[in-house]
């Protein structure tokens, strides 16, 4: 019988596309599922989805958790823990229409919440911490419900498809968002679990990865000592993890956190001034179980910008450009000028080479 | 007193065609296995004397020499081996302790050879060193739990000491004593040319060697030989030896016969009085007093140098270098029951601690439940024989090897198990001049660095093929390994799937 994602480790290529707008002036969804319609070659049907940002400005204090349930009773028992953990401010269906080639879809729910501050003091711990913790508990524990979404103003949207049909059945035209990412998966071998697909998120953090980590183990047995359950063995969920961990508990600047998962070569820091390497050496020295291996380029997505990054050989394709306050993101060029009509400083981003794009304006 | 009931353990076969009585195996034998018989004009042996060393066999001119395992049978008895036999009326004979030398030979797993790599197809490409950057370099020292910094995103966090490897090997201790001063040389020098560190054992530190202390590890073992501030002071750093692999539980002794001028001078010991280590440290009787040696070692170096603590693998080894961790060593070294020893009592070499695969999985797996194990570096002894045992114990959880038996080979030791004679033909394992002289530095060394370099090719080959290109990626990664044949339990503790999985 074929496992289900999480009890195996299934290697997979795609495609990933991005947008951002840096005044953060809001557009629907309608362009980032054209940009990755294009690159349908790269997906075989068995995984799409899409982050954005921004799409909730009436909730953007609760946490959005958007959750699959594969039967009323699990999702009921899940409703009774998120009962006593959060206040609901509001619960429904997630809209979707009817589209011929989505079968098999579970139940999915949105609920915009935020965590009881007494169970919060109680703790000891932060919102952030406090939800993470219960997204991650819900995730491991209550069989047949997957939160894929938990972010505040921002949302993820996936499922078993191509992402294109995924972008219709969630009738992504009626967001607005500032940033879009979207996720076309080609796994070599997966039953077609919905929580399976891309992207992966946690908190205000989206990742959309098209590649195969070599590093994961090493990475996994690393984070995993912080708190962390790696319940899925996908790469994003570690890369998302590793994120999370040296942003929000370490609290690295995000250009120092990047610096780890594809740290500069040794050779390349050797030829720094003697200070700058030092602080290089110190970065790779204290995180190297953090530095990600294998050809990947990825999407990371948070609440101030998004981030194209690709593994230090560059392995993986990924073409970026730029049209008045946008910044676009594709695995091929073409998904940018399908979009686009013509792009500007079109490039190819240097193997561990970030780029980095931050909103002007505080969201 | 009546002969001795024990045969020779081996046969020295001669080619009278080939022997032109050259007799440079009577000069090389310093075991007098070998005579010249001027009025028969024939060379001749005495096989209850060979040690099995090869010397004769590799310097006869004419290749007229072999040694055989004596072809004499005992009566056969699954149970009572002739070894088992022979080791009777050695004792019978003696009324001693049985000695040994080199690791246990005894027919345990080795789990090395029961775990196979991965490789990349397809998903994920795999690395070609020789056209891409490969990185082997590694970094040994206590780590902080994270790195902070200003607002200006200026670092605050003050970094504990660390030593660069540029390949995660090392040479393990071995004391100036128990191997010869050419031997400590030609690993020094290896050391350095490599960018690596050897250990100076429990043997202090030869006064000409001071030059070589960017690449040196000094030892504090329990007899407290050759230590003084500016020891301590002379290498980058140091190591606590409470255990070895080959005699856990169990002291040391170099025989007053090997301390001659130099070792006396380099150990402050008198001129051939014996060298007993005790079993224990006598100011170690407990965790927290392994706490204050590591500290006041600490402060003697003022805070420059990282501390290891080595200890051999026994049976509850994860708790132990849980609590090493905790007492603030820099590094645990674990030190398997294969490792290699100039003597040891027969039967604790052979009966005593575990195999290092199991005891290195266990105690990376013990510190990660803890959380501690990025805090710490751990390198693993005791039997590393090649770059691919390098590179799983990398995967299962070390940040580096020591290895000592397969350096000592390198430069031409051929594993007879006879360190503890002294008669070394090889000059290795010996304090007699004639024969020290006999181990050149200038090619030792080299080939030393000949043994490492291609070890370093082949660490990078294999983590090409695996996706990796740094070998940061590859600890702990077991992912990459499978094991082959081994029950449920041992994939457990070994933390690895089966192959086929």
């Amino acid at each position: 019988m074929l496992k289900k994602e999480g009890e195996i480790k299934i290697p997979a290529g795609c495609a990933i596309s991005g947008i951002i707008d840096k005044k953060g002036n809001r557009f629907n969804g309608e362009d980032i599922v054209k940009s990755i319609a294009l690159m349908h070659e790269r997906s075989n049907g068995l995984g799409g989805g899409f982050a954005g940002y921004g799409i909730y400005p009436q909730y953007k204090d609760f946490f959005a958790l958007h959750i699959f349930y594969e039967n009323n009773t699990v999702k009921a028992k899940t409703e009774e823990f998120l009962n006593e953990h959060f206040e609901i401010e509001s619960a429904g269906n997630i809209p979707t229409r009817k589209v011929a080639s989505i079968k098999d879809k579970p139940l999915i729910w949105r609920y915009f919440v935020q965590p009881r501050i007494y169970k919060v003091r109680d703790l000891n711990m932060d919102e952030e911490e406090f939800t993470a913790r219960c997204v991650i508990r819900v995730n491991k524990e209550f069989d047949g419900a997957y939160v894929f979404s938990s972010g505040k103003n921002m949302g993820a949207f996936k499922g078993v498809g191509y992402p294109e049909d995924i972008g219709e059945f969630f009738m992504l035209e009626n967001y607005e968002g500032y940033i879009w990412t979207a996720h076309g998966r080609f796994p070599t071998n997966t039953p077609g679990w919905w929580g399976g697909a891309h992207p992966f998120t946690m908190l205000d953090w989206s990742i959309v990865h098209n590649g195969e980590i070599s590093s994961y183990d090493a990475n996994r047995r690393f984070v995993e000592m912080y708190g962390y359950n790696c319940s899925l063995q996908t790469d994003t969920e570690v890369i998302t993890y590793l994120l999370d961990l040296l942003v929000r508990k370490h609290k690295l600047p995000i250009e120092k956190a990047i610096q780890v998962l594809v740290a500069p070569f040794w050779k390349d820091i050797e030829r720094e001034n003697p200070k700058k390497a030092a602080e290089l050496k110190a970065l790779r020295t204290v995180y190297s179980s953090a530095l990600i291996n294998g050809p990947f380029s990825i999407l990371i997505g948070y609440e101030d910008g998004l981030i194209a990054l690709n593994d230090r050989i560059k392995l993986r394709s990924m073409v970026t450009a730029e049209k008045g306050s946008k910044v676009y993101f594709a695995s091929e060029e073409s998904a940018i000028r399908v979009i686009c009509k013509d792009p500007e400083n079109i490039r190819h981003p240097k193997g561990g080479e970030p780029v980095i794009v931050k909103l002007e304006v505080k969201k | 007193m009546s002969s001795s009931l024990i045969s020779p353990q081996f046969e020295v076969l001669r080619d009278e065609n080939k022997c032109i009585q050259c007799k440079v195996c009577v000069k090389q034998c310093a075991n007098e296995v070998h005579s010249y018989d001027e009025e028969d004009n024939v060379v001749r042996a005495n096989d209850a004397k060979c040690v099995n060393c090869h010397r004769c066999v590799v310097l006869c001119p004419t290749k007229a020499l072999k040694i055989r395992k004596n072809s004499l049978e005992f009566r056969e008895n699954a149970n009572w081996s002739g070894q088992a036999i022979d080791e009777i009326y050695r004792q019978a004979e003696t009324g001693g302790m049985l000695l040994s030398s080199m690791g246990n030979p005894k027919n345990f797993p080795i789990y090395w050879d029961k775990m196979l790599l991965n490789a990349s197809q397809v998903t994920n490409p795999s690395i070609d060193p020789l056209r891409e950057p490969m990185e082997t370099k590694v970094m040994i020292g206590r780590k902080p739990e994270k790195l902070e910094y200003d607002k200006d995103g200026k670092l605050v966090t003050e970094m504990p000491p660390q030593i660069e490897l540029n390949m995660p090997i090392m040479f393990s201790a071995m004391s100036y004593g128990s191997i010869s001063k050419n031997a400590h040389e030609s690993l020094a020098r290896a050391a350095e040319n490599l960018g690596i560190l050897y250990n100076t054992g429990e043997g202090g530190l030869h006064k000409d060697f001071y030059k070589y202390g960017k690449n040196t590890i000094v030892q504090v073992a329990s007899g407290r030989f050759g230590v003084h501030v500016g020891y301590l002071n002379a290498g980058v750093a140091v190591e606590i030896k409470i255990g070895q692999g080959a005699k856990p539980g169990i002291g040391g002794h170099l025989p007053g016969i090997k301390v001659g001028e130099d070792v006396s001078a380099t150990r402050m010991i008198p001129v051939g009085s014996d060298a007993i280590s005790p079993a224990p440290h006598h100011d170690i009787y407990s965790i927290e007093d392994l706490r204050q040696l590591i500290f006041s070692l600490k402060e003697a170096t003022n805070y420059q140098k990282p501390v290891f603590v080595k200890i051999a693998a026994v049976h509850n080894v994860s708790a132990i270098a849980s609590g090493i961790a905790r007492a603030g060593a820099d590094a645990i070294v674990i030190d398997g029951f294969r490792g290699g020893t100039g003597a040891a009592p027969t039967r604790v070499r052979d009966n005593v601690g575990i195999p290092i695969e199991l005891a290195l999985a266990s105690v990376d797996q013990r510190l990660r439940d803890e959380g501690i194990r990025n805090s710490i570096s751990i390198i693993c002894a005791g039997s590393i024989r090649n770059s691919a045992d390098i590179v799983k114990a990398i995967a299962l959880g070390a940040d580096a090897v020591y290895i000592a038996s397969a350096a000592l080979i390198a430069i031409g030791c051929h594993m007879c198990h006879s360190c503890s004679t002294g008669k070394c033909n090889w000059g290795i394992a010996t304090q007699d001049p004639d024969l020290v002289k006999r181990l050149n530095p200038d090619i030792a060394y080299q080939r030393l660095v000949n043994l490492l370099n291609a070890w370093d090719h082949e660490i990078k080959e294999m983590l090409g093929g695996m996706g990796i290109n740094a070998i940061d990626s590859l600890r702990g990664n077991r992912l990459m390994l499978r094991g082959v044949g081994l029950n449920k339990k041992e994939l457990e503790i070994l933390g690895i799937k089966h192959a086929g999985e």
